[in-house]
């Protein structure tokens, strides 16, 4: 009984492990959602694909038998540096002459950039899927009973690294205060002289890099295909609900319990294994919505009327 | 004189209807076999399109999931066709039902808070639909889906298959064209547009935010899943790839591309959804991606009114050059 009950706990701790490893690329995603949501009211659908697009960058750089063959590391530097550029300049010319329109406009905007990203994709580097390196090896650690690769850990760590990084820069940086006042007061922040079209700039930039840090950690298990981020974007859907739409610590926190929580069912519950781990994401977002709407860590909606 | 004008343009509308329905009416006799078969697949599509745009257009909210609405009324075809010997004409009211009880039911938590929360969930049943559809074996025949009986002219009519389809997905969408137009000109289309311009203003008017959403969603999804019922009975089958979520997306670029609140374009819309994918294949396969993408940034950004606006202010410029000449 002991025995039994021993060899199942390891499991569970196993599933645990590597339900956080998953979760903190569904966390870095949804990070990105959540800085765009509170900066501008407003959900980015092709939050996925514009991933979808620096992972394919990565490959070109690290892979591709035509590219430049760059060491994984600089590319990786490389990619995230473009990634934001690409941000910007994408919020400077898609979303800044929709800014003063309903929110429904610019989420039509976002979905736009989402489906001809996707078909972009393609078209530059064709359907087919392509495998992409890993930035850390899979070989197994054992500690204890559990095992986990060091590609689990290395996940958590650049999650959690990213994590120090937004944290110090929002905290301690005149731009960071700058995006934060945005955020909470766009009128009231122009007038004390923040730039608050560059904020939401920047805000877009961030995102961006975020999302390719959760594509470069997709790839390596899921391969890489350009509708590779479709599944992740529910999830990171799904965590940012659950953590609550305008607050970054839920994503992460989220993102991490989302992860440990569909590695658990679709282990011990029979009918969630596989693909269907995604209707598992869509119960999350409609579970939440139901019992609470605001999520663990958003703020609750007042509205006067 | 101000009455002779608005008579004058009810007028005109009345007789744009007319031609219209007299050109549905009459176009499969200039038509090929297979462009009859092209365009019963337009009307399909204008059912969907005229649903999208009852929710997006009136009401100001988004769905992502409509290609899913539309398996659902698809699969309720397959099913009771093959599987209950029912004459799949008969299905299609049940499949939009279906289709309508799912949307209520899905609307009742998503539209809970802002509109946003919409997008988000339907979009996750766009994309969680294909597995289910895989899962659901017993009922949906898995991966390899279902056949839908052959179509034949009912009642008589010497009609090819091809033939009776277009009239059969035909008066199907300009009966709720009809539906859809009563509905948006009285009580409900008011509380819809005044939910759309300002949710503040339509609750002190006395307006119930979450049931006019929620029925502008359910209605939405009943015609979704009747256009995935005509779209079933037309193609002859459902499988889980037949309604992915960039079907969903294609719906909402032809709504747009159509115009927003307003009835005038969907037959636009329409086409596009059937003919853009097919022609624009030849340049890349994933080519009508990137033009959907850009048709739908562009609109948004130029000419949000989209089609039907485009119409209007022809129809504008046109009466001005007419009435000029009268003013002076």
């Amino acid at each position: 009984m002991t025995v039994l009950l021993a060899a199942a706990w390891s499991e569970v701790a196993q599933q645990v492990v590597s339900g956080l490893a998953t979760g903190s690329i569904y966390a870095s995603l949804a990070l990105g959602i959540v800085i765009i949501y509170r900066s501008t009211g407003v959900i980015n659908f092709a939050q996925g694909e514009m991933a979808t697009f620096s992972t394919f960058i990565a490959w070109w750089l690290i892979e591709d038998p035509n590219g430049p063959d760059w060491p994984y590391w600089a590319a990786f530097v490389v990619v995230l540096v473009i990634s934001f550029a690409g941000g910007v300049l994408l919020e400077r010319v898609l979303i800044r002459p929709v800014e003063q329109a309903p929110v429904l406009t610019i989420v039509m905007v976002t979905l736009g950039l989402a489906i001809a990203l996707n078909g972009l994709i393609g078209w530059i580097w064709g359907a087919e899927t392509r495998s992409f390196p890993g930035a850390f090896s899979t070989r197994p650690i054992h500690v204890g009973s559990v095992t986990f690769s060091i590609q689990d850990a290395g996940f958590i760590a650049v999650m959690l690294a990213a994590v120090l990084c937004l944290y110090l820069f929002f905290r301690f940086t005149k731009a960071g205060l700058g995006l934060r006042a945005a955020a909470a007061g766009g009128e009231a922040s122009r007038l004390l002289g923040v730039r608050v079209g560059w904020m939401l700039a920047l805000g877009w930039g961030i995102a961006t890099m975020l999302g390719a840090l959760s594509g470069m950690m997709t790839a390596p298990t899921a391969f890489l295909d350009p509708n590779m981020m479709q599944g992740v974007l529910l999830y990171a859907f799904a965590a940012a609900v659950l953590g609550g739409l305008d607050s970054p610590i839920g994503a992460v926190v989220g993102g991490l319990a989302l992860g440990v929580l569909l590695n658990l069912l679709g282990t011990y519950v029979d009918f969630f294994g596989g693909q269907m781990r995604l209707v598992g994401g869509l119960l999350v977002i409609l579970g939440v919505l139901l019992i609470r709407p605001q999520g663990l860590f958003g703020r609750v909606a007042v509205r006067r009327v | 004189m101000r009455l002779l004008t608005v008579r004058g343009e009810v007028l005109g509308k009345a007789a744009a209807a007319g031609a219209f329905v007299l050109a549905v009416a009459l176009v499969p006799l200039a038509l090929a076999d297979y462009q009859a078969y092209e365009f019963a697949l337009v009307g399909a599509y204008f059912v969907a399109v005229c649903g999208l745009n009852i929710l997006t257009g009136y009401t100001g909210q988004i769905s992502l999931g409509h290609g899913a609405f539309m398996a659902l009324g698809g699969y309720t075809t397959a099913i009771l066709a093959t599987d209950h010997g029912i004459d799949p004409v008969w299905t299609i009211p049940i499949g939009g039902l279906v289709a309508g009880l799912a949307g209520f039911a899905f609307g009742i938590p998503a539209l809970r808070l802002s509109g946003l929360y919409l997008a988000l969930v339907t979009f996750g049943i766009a994309v969680a639909a294909p597995a289910l559809a895989r899962k659901l074996e017993g009922l949906t025949g898995g991966s390899t889906g279902k056949n839908v009986p052959l179509p034949k002219a009912h009642w008589g009519l010497r009609l090819s298959s091809n033939d009776w389809l277009y009239y059969q997905n035909w008066t199907v969408a300009l009966v709720l064209l009809l539906a859809a137009w009563l509905l948006l000109r009285g009580r409900t289309g008011r509380a819809f547009r005044a939910v759309r311009d300002s949710e503040v203003a339509a609750v002190s008017f006395g307006v119930h935010l979450p049931t006019y959403k929620t029925l502008a969603f359910g209605v939405s999804a009943f015609y979704a899943g009747v256009a995935g019922s005509l779209f079933a009975i037309t193609v002859a089958y459902v499988n889980p790839d037949s309604y992915p979520i960039k079907l969903s997306v294609y719906l909402v670029v032809g709504a747009v591309a159509a115009g927003l609140g307003s009835l005038w374009g969907l037959v636009f819309g329409a086409a596009l959804i059937e003919y853009l994918p097919t022609k624009a294949a030849d340049i890349s396969s994933t080519a009508p991606d990137v033009i959907f993408g850009a048709v739908l940034i562009a609109v948004m950004l130029l000419l949000p009114s989209g089609a039907a606006g485009l119409l209007r202010r022809l129809w504008a410029f046109a009466a001005r050059l007419y009435t000029r000449p009268r003013v002076q």
